[in-house]
């Protein structure tokens, strides 16, 4: 991951691009990324995924984009001592140096309001993961059944 | 306010379940399964029609994204897992949003897990009072963003029942398949 920054360093140099475009969300490593299928699109459907800081500086994530959705948002179901849970937007996150952050189910989860279309098991759906520095990163979320349990399936 | 005394009413009936059931036998059942409601095809069903089965009952909203598939997933998974004596048990979801969740609506919505779950669901009243015979909490969040404006907090507890109706344990949300499975053979 290092050399790649390296290199994206030599290379913005020699093209003269301002020092920005290597930005600290260029070490944002995604994985697991699964999500299930939706029934209709009058539902909200919800996305899961583990980010990973390979980076020596703390990222922050401030939102979502994707074509799948109007409202995408991170939303966070937390759940108390009697065993009553309720979801809520959490805003921001972020993502220590060497640490990662879970988007799992029962915790954090990109909350994807107002689909535009239905999400079908067997596609993928791109998602954008826009950050404070002004870097993004695209996510292809495949789709799994309504019934998934994790990224395996 | 009608919410917050609701709470009210449900916690305080859990701290008395807790103080009934040490002055009571250690196998009496804490309650029964009680209830009448509507399910998925529009069949009126109530406790006496599952008789003779152990019952697993989650409570949700067919808007929810996150927690109530998550369930229903384990849930399926246990159905799989328990192989023939999946038919010594029905799950039930029992929806705590009748403003959306018409049987029509559980009917797009439960089936998909192929696991025999049946949706239950009932007008505002019969929820209510289903609510609390299960010592169950809900309340209704405003989120303008969701489907009309809100979105649910809910207990989400698996229960048991045993064939007789009466009332085993629950699994606290996130207990996975594998361990409710060990669980459920060791009292069957």
């Amino acid at each position: 991951m290092k050399s790649t920054a390296y290199i994206a360093i030599a290379f913005s140099l020699l093209i003269g691009l301002p020092a920005s475009a290597v930005a600290d969300s260029g070490d944002i490593v995604v994985e697991d990324a699964w999500a299930r299928a939706s029934i209709g699109t009058n539902r909200p459907g919800a996305a899961y995924m583990i980010l990973r800081n390979t980076g020596s500086d703390p990222v922050t994530l401030v939102g979502l984009e994707t074509p799948l959705a109007m409202m995408p948002d991170i939303h966070e179901t937390t759940t108390d001592l009697n065993g009553v849970s309720s979801m809520g937007p959490v805003g921001e996150i972020t993502i220590l140096p060497g640490e990662s952050v879970s988007l799992e189910p029962g915790g954090m989860h990109a909350m994807l309001m107002r689909l535009q279309t239905k999400m079908v098991e067997g596609e993928t759906f791109p998602l954008t993961l826009n950050f404070a520095d002004g870097g993004t990163l695209n996510v292809d979320v495949p789709i799994l059944g309504i019934a998934a349990r994790g990224p395996e399936g | 306010m009608l919410w917050g005394l609701t709470a009210i009413v449900v916690v305080g009936s859990i701290f008395l379940q807790f103080s009934i059931r040490e002055e009571q036998r250690a196998d009496a059942p804490a309650f029964q399964a009680d209830f009448e409601l509507t399910d998925h095809r529009g069949i009126v069903q109530t406790d006496e029609d599952f008789a003779g089965r152990w019952l697993l009952v989650f409570f949700g909203f067919a808007n929810c994204p996150d927690v109530c598939p998550t369930t229903l997933a384990e849930v399926a998974a246990v159905m799989d897992a328990l192989g023939s004596d999946a038919a010594k048990v029905q799950p039930l979801f029992i929806s705590i949003d009748p403003e959306r969740d018409t049987p029509e609506k559980l009917a797009e919505f439960v089936p998909a897990f192929e696991a025999d779950i049946v949706g239950l669901t009932g007008t505002a009243d019969q929820i209510k009072r289903t609510s609390e015979t299960f010592r169950v909490y809900f309340e209704k969040i405003e989120e303008a963003a969701s489907p009309n404006g809100y979105t649910m907090g809910h207990s989400s507890q698996l229960f048991l029942f045993d064939p007789q109706g009466g009332y085993v344990g629950a699994w606290t949300y996130g207990t996975s398949a594998e361990e409710i499975v060990s669980d459920l053979r060791a009292r069957m």
